[in-house]
């Protein structure tokens, strides 16, 4: 598997690249919309003060007569500090005003205000600008009132709605940024609480996932689910088979055993005997290994469906030891068994499966005329079973690798064995809750086996 | 070539000083080379001490002070004249002048420290707040109530024609800027003004160009009662000569309260002492005690509070009042009113 990054991360920058877009966006709206509704403002004001001047305008005896207004003054100070500037024509006469201040191209409609910008003494301005007709002399002559007024005050408003935009434009990111990360976690928080489930799960359970899935995840809920029914099913038809198989080995097996026994008591040649007692170990190996095969499918079934009854552990080592003084007795070693009483919860025909696996091997590997002990002690609020032997020890390989199936140790070639006993003793161990460990035994000669179990 | 554009600009300078009326100069000499020039409204008697202090900062500058009146250092500015500061009582000339370009742009630490009605765009500053209000000689009124109001004073007037026949002052206001802000102003705060002028206009007013010189006639007993005169100046005379021959009076009806203020033309050659002289008439403006200043600052205790009005405002407004179409149409109501047969 190559991990390619984290869905996590990439909702979160995601979203907070979203969120920046739409603050980036959101200032510069705002910006433009302050500077807008400030020039909006500035021309209302412009206009109001040009009209406040037309309407000033009168006739008196045949000429042309206006008195500034004040208000229409001082009301342009509204904005901020600019600079005003104004003019009055009647016709192409100047009435009053700065001369050289920009012309605006007449308004079609007269009454109605114009507006424009321009540049007078080196500042960008505004104006507005509004014709009237006033009577002069016997004809009506338009008479234009322009109004303007330098942009300082409206740039500054719009810099400074700006400025405060952009405050809350990095708020409002800093806000976004951190929800993203909220958001993608929480909707990430299902995938975890599956992931978890799943990998909280013992090395055989099989079951079905049954944990609350949200539609995107259902699919693959269902596949997952899938592929552990098959393969629970794989492997029950292969342990079904290899149980059916030994099965059916060990009964031929068996009346071969009793047909060799007997053809040895009846021939009387050295040389026949020595084969028929090698032919006797052939098949009560083979029959051994058929048997563990057998204890391997009841482990891996039984261990599926855990009993849970108490089991006295010196109890189940006596019967163990107690079955298997005459394999000993054949080798003259000695068992001998130093336990306490201690009492655990499990199922007491696997245990005793594992405790004979355990003995088996110590008496199989070690040589004649030795002894193996079994020493049952509670220590720590665990039940700790140690078998020792002086036997040849596990080999210079690594000892966990001993409790995989069909693995043997490196220095076993003149023994015959299957290579399945200690991955029973694993699996059962395992299935109690406990641990194996496998080492030296004391003073580096031989070897000893810890079974270690919860209460 | 260098020598015949120097000839030139003394030549131009002369022209314009020649052309300026002036009321009076000072040169103040200092140990090096440079000279502030300035062109003021402010009478040197009242406003030495503010020259003393700004040399006691800065020995090595000499200070050429020129004094004229309002509308001649609004023209002189306007035409080029070559000052580096120029201070006037005619805040609606000086704002134009700013308004127009005339002035150069400053900033310090001491001008931001202004309240934001005493300064604008960074061209024009405001360091003294200064009421207009009448001046009457104590001698020539004897056993005559003090008005307070207009009304009062227009009833006063009318009622004792042998007190005040040919001994009311007041500013002509085709002559003096200051006459003229304080009058257009007074005209758009209250009715009673034009009344008040119609009144003064029967009794054969004498009309001044500058406040020094009504207060002085008041003070010789050749007036009775000078109206709109700068307070400051009465209270400074006042203080010179404890006479107690002079009243000060503030009108409680309205009162203009104008603002004396700064600007640094574009023609200045030294910006930057020029700079320095109005950081120290703005600290000055805001200076809480009032202390041995004939000026007073910009935020006092006496004023505002009892007439409830702040100062002119220095904004846009004031330009209506020096459109010429707006000044002919004032000057010849005001004419109309003053000079009556």
């Amino acid at each position: 598997m190559t991990v390619t990054g984290s869905i996590g991360r990439r909702l979160t920058g995601l979203l907070a690249g979203v969120a920046a877009l739409l603050s980036v966006l959101s200032w510069w709206m705002v910006s433009e919309l302050a500077r807008e509704a400030a020039e909006r403002t500035q021309d209302n004001v412009l206009a109001a003060s040009a009209t406040a001047i037309a309407e000033a305008l009168r006739s008196e005896q045949g000429e042309v007569r206006l008195e500034l207004p004040y208000s229409a003054f001082s009301m342009l100070g509204a904005i901020g500090e600019d600079r005003v500037f104004y003019r009055v024509t009647a016709g192409a006469d100047l009435l009053t005003g700065y001369a050289d201040l920009p012309v605006i191209p007449a308004p079609a409609v007269t009454g109605r205000v114009v507006f424009d910008t321009g540049s007078f003494d080196a500042e960008p301005i505004r104006m507005a600008s509004v014709s009237r007709a006033v009577l002069a002399g016997t004809e009506p002559v338009p008479v234009t009132v322009t109004v303007a007024q330098t942009r300082n005050g409206v740039g500054r408003i719009a810099a400074g709605l700006s400025r405060l935009a952009a405050v809350l434009s990095v708020a409002f990111f800093a806000i976004a940024a951190i929800l993203s990360a909220i958001a993608a976690r929480a909707s990430l928080r299902p995938l975890h609480e599956i992931a978890a489930a799943v990998s909280r799960r013992g090395p055989s359970d099989l079951r079905r996932v049954e944990h609350n899935a949200p539609e995107e995840l259902a699919p693959l809920m269902a596949s997952l689910n899938s592929l552990m029914e098959r393969l629970g099913q794989s492997i029950r038809r292969s342990e079904d088979f290899i149980a059916e198989a030994a099965h059916r080995v060990r009964t031929p097996l068996a009346t071969v055993r009793t047909q060799a026994d007997i053809a040895l008591r009846t021939v009387e040649d050295d040389a026949e005997k020595r084969r028929l007692r090698a032919m006797i170990r052939a098949v009560d190996e083979s029959s051994r290994s058929a048997g563990q095969l057998l204890d391997h499918a009841a482990v891996a079934y039984r261990a599926d469906d855990l009993a849970r009854r108490p089991v006295d552990l010196s109890d189940l080592a006596a019967q163990t030891v107690a079955a298997l003084e005459p394999a000993a007795a054949m080798k003259d070693i000695t068992l001998g068994l130093d336990a306490d009483a201690v009492q655990v919860r499990g199922d007491p025909v696997l245990l005793e499966n594992a405790f004979r696996n355990v003995l088996d091997n110590a008496i199989k590997y070690s040589p004649e005329d030795t002894s193996v002990h079994i020493h049952i002690t509670e220590t720590g609020g665990e039940a700790h079973i140690t078998v020792t032997d002086e036997g040849p020890g596990l080999g210079g390989g690594p000892v966990a690798a001993l409790t995989e199936r069909f693995r043997r140790g490196s220095n076993t070639e003149c023994i015959v064995g299957s290579g399945l006993g200690l991955t029973i003793v694993e699996d059962v161990v395992t299935a109690h809750g406990g641990r194996v460990q496998l080492g030296a035994g004391k003073e580096g000669v031989g070897a000893c086996v810890l079974l270690v179990l919860p209460l | 070539m260098r020598l015949a554009c120097l000839a030139l600009v003394t030549v131009a300078w002369a022209t314009l000083s020649s052309a300026l009326t002036i009321e009076n100069h000072k040169h103040y000499p200092g140990t090096g080379d440079q000279v502030l020039r300035i062109l003021s409204t402010a009478d040197l008697e009242v406003f030495e001490p503010y020259l003393q202090a700004f040399r006691d900062s800065r020995p090595a500058l000499s200070i050429d002070y020129t004094v004229v009146s309002s509308a001649e250092l609004y023209r002189a500015i306007r035409q080029g004249a070559a000052f580096d500061l120029a201070l006037s009582s005619a805040m609606d000339l000086q704002f134009r002048l700013a308004n127009d370009g005339f002035a150069r742009r400053y900033r310090s630490d001491a001008t931001t420290a202004l309240p934001q009605w005493a300064r604008w765009r960074g061209l024009i500053f405001a360091f003294t707040a200064e009421p207009a209000v009448v001046v009457l000689s104590t001698d020539r009124l004897e056993g005559l109530e003090m008005p307070t109001t207009r009304q009062e004073l227009i009833n006063l007037l009318r009622e004792n024609p042998d007190v005040f026949g040919g001994a009311v002052g007041t500013y002509d206001v085709r002559e003096s800027g200051l006459g003229y802000l304080y009058a257009t102003q007074e005209s758009r705060s209250t009715d009673a003004y034009w009344r008040l002028t119609e009144v003064m206009g029967r009794l054969d007013p004498q009309l001044y160009c500058c406040s020094g010189r009504m207060i002085d006639d008041v003070r010789a007993g050749r007036l009775a009662l000078a109206y709109n005169v700068l307070g400051s100046y009465a209270a400074e005379r006042m203080a010179r000569y404890s006479g107690g021959r002079l009243q000060i009076l503030r009108m409680q009806d309205f009162s203009n309260v104008m603002l004396r203020t700064a600007i640094i033309p574009k023609t200045a050659d030294q910006p930057e002492a020029a700079g320095a002289m109005i950081d120290m008439l703005a600290r000055l403006g805001l200076r809480e005690t009032p202390g041995e200043w004939h000026l007073p600052p910009l935020i006092s205790s006496d004023m505002g509070d009892a007439a409830g009005f702040g100062p002119i405002r220095l904004g846009p407004g004031l330009m209506v009042y020096l459109d010429p179409l707006n000044r002919r149409a004032f000057l010849s109501e005001w004419k109309d009113a003053m000079e009556q047969p």
